[in-house]
């Protein structure tokens, strides 16, 4: 298939404006030398902790509990990264493993073509 | 060096899916019948891994830019509540801010939000290099896949579950060291309520705008009830600060 090359170069930097306009909002609003409002000083210390768990959440979005395999590979291996995670506190170890039993479980009880 | 190699050891946990995804990125790419060539300007520009792969799909379909530029606002609009936590660290890190701000991925803020930086590293130059490594690192990834990806002789499919392991232990480590744990309950909640009203694909943005919103209300509520002290949300965050890096 031919490339148009106007075409593609539009498109990518369509995409890439759009993003750095997403990045870059909230300091375009308070990134000035200005003092910080209470308000944004107050959210970006509780913010990330919101933010991060419904990042999880976004990374699980595309799981089905209705219809097999019901989200267990996903399920269970976010169990084990809790769970090493809370015995062992290392980052490394609870990646492997949650990361292990994931890849060990989609080849072995839970098959989903590709 | 010392800051380089501390953010080195950081930038670790999410090496393989950076790798994993900008493989996967470069394979469609390629497929696609775009060389390396644009894989390299998407991974330099672009930077932003899941709207990557939703444009291969806009390219193949020969998608508007209209279509094109409404897609990439909802795909990535969640990076919009990102900079808020970063204000003030990135302000300070005079020609380097423009492109701390531009760089800011899911796995960079992650990143940036759990650590702890130890005496004898410069905190702006470790932020600068976590960035800069992790860009490369894409940039890399997203070229190795359109020009080798079809040789790969091993299955690596499951293992960018490894971004959510990394995440997930985030958010343990911020469980623990924070002593309020308002501001996780409201974020899980808000994500499980939407994501069951609204679905996969529309429940990321009004999850976040809410759990903002609800974040001001506890906010506005603490104020009213002692009119002068800080509010008791802010206090367990001092913490936040201290722990976290024997664990690397």
């Amino acid at each position: 298939m031919s490339i148009n090359w106007i075409d593609t170069v539009e498109a990518l930097a369509v995409v890439a404006l759009v993003t750095i306009f997403t990045r870059a909002l909230p300091f375009l609003f308070f990134g000035g030398k200005k003092e910080l409002p209470d308000i944004v000083r107050y959210l970006g210390t509780v913010l990330p902790a919101a933010i991060m768990i419904i990042l999880v959440v976004f990374c699980l979005r595309n799981i089905s509990l209705i219809a097999y395999p019901f989200g267990l590979p996903e399920l269970l291996s976010v169990a084990m990264v809790i769970l090493v995670h809370r015995i062992k506190k290392n980052i490394f170890l609870s990646i492997i493993a949650g990361t292990g039993l994931y890849m060990v479980l989609t080849r072995t009880l839970f098959i989903i073509g590709s | 060096m010392k800051s380089f190699i501390f953010a080195f050891k950081q930038v670790l946990p999410v090496f393989f899916p950076y790798l994993f995804i900008g493989i996967a990125f470069g394979v469609l790419m390629d497929e696609a019948g775009y060389s390396a060539g644009w894989s390299f300007l998407s991974g330099v520009f672009i930077y932003a891994g899941s709207m990557q792969i939703v444009l291969v799909s806009l390219l193949t379909a020969g998608a508007s830019l209209g279509t094109i530029a409404l897609m990439t606002f909802f795909v990535n609009a969640r990076h919009i509540f990102y900079g808020i936590a970063f204000i003030d660290q990135f302000r300070k890190m005079g020609r380097r801010y423009p492109y701390m701000v531009l760089t800011l991925t899911d796995e960079v803020y992650s990143i940036l939000c759990s650590i702890t930086y130890p005496d004898e590293v410069d905190i702006r130059k470790t932020d600068f290099y976590i960035t800069l490594i992790l860009h490369l690192v894409w940039i890399l990834s997203c070229v190795a896949g359109a020009l080798f990806g079809q040789l790969l002789p091993y299955d690596l499919a499951g293992i960018e579950f490894s971004a959510t392991a990394f995440f997930i232990t985030v958010c343990m480590n911020q469980w623990e060291v924070m002593d309020s744990h308002l501001p996780a309950i409201t974020g899980l909640t808000s994500a499980l309520v939407f994501y069951f009203i609204l679905g996969p694909s529309q429940f990321i943005l009004p999850a976040l705008t809410v759990s903002v919103l609800v974040l001001m209300m506890m906010k506005a509520k603490s104020n009213n009830q002692k009119k002068s002290g800080v509010p008791e949300l802010e206090a367990g965050l001092a913490g936040q600060t201290e722990e976290i890096s024997h664990e690397y």
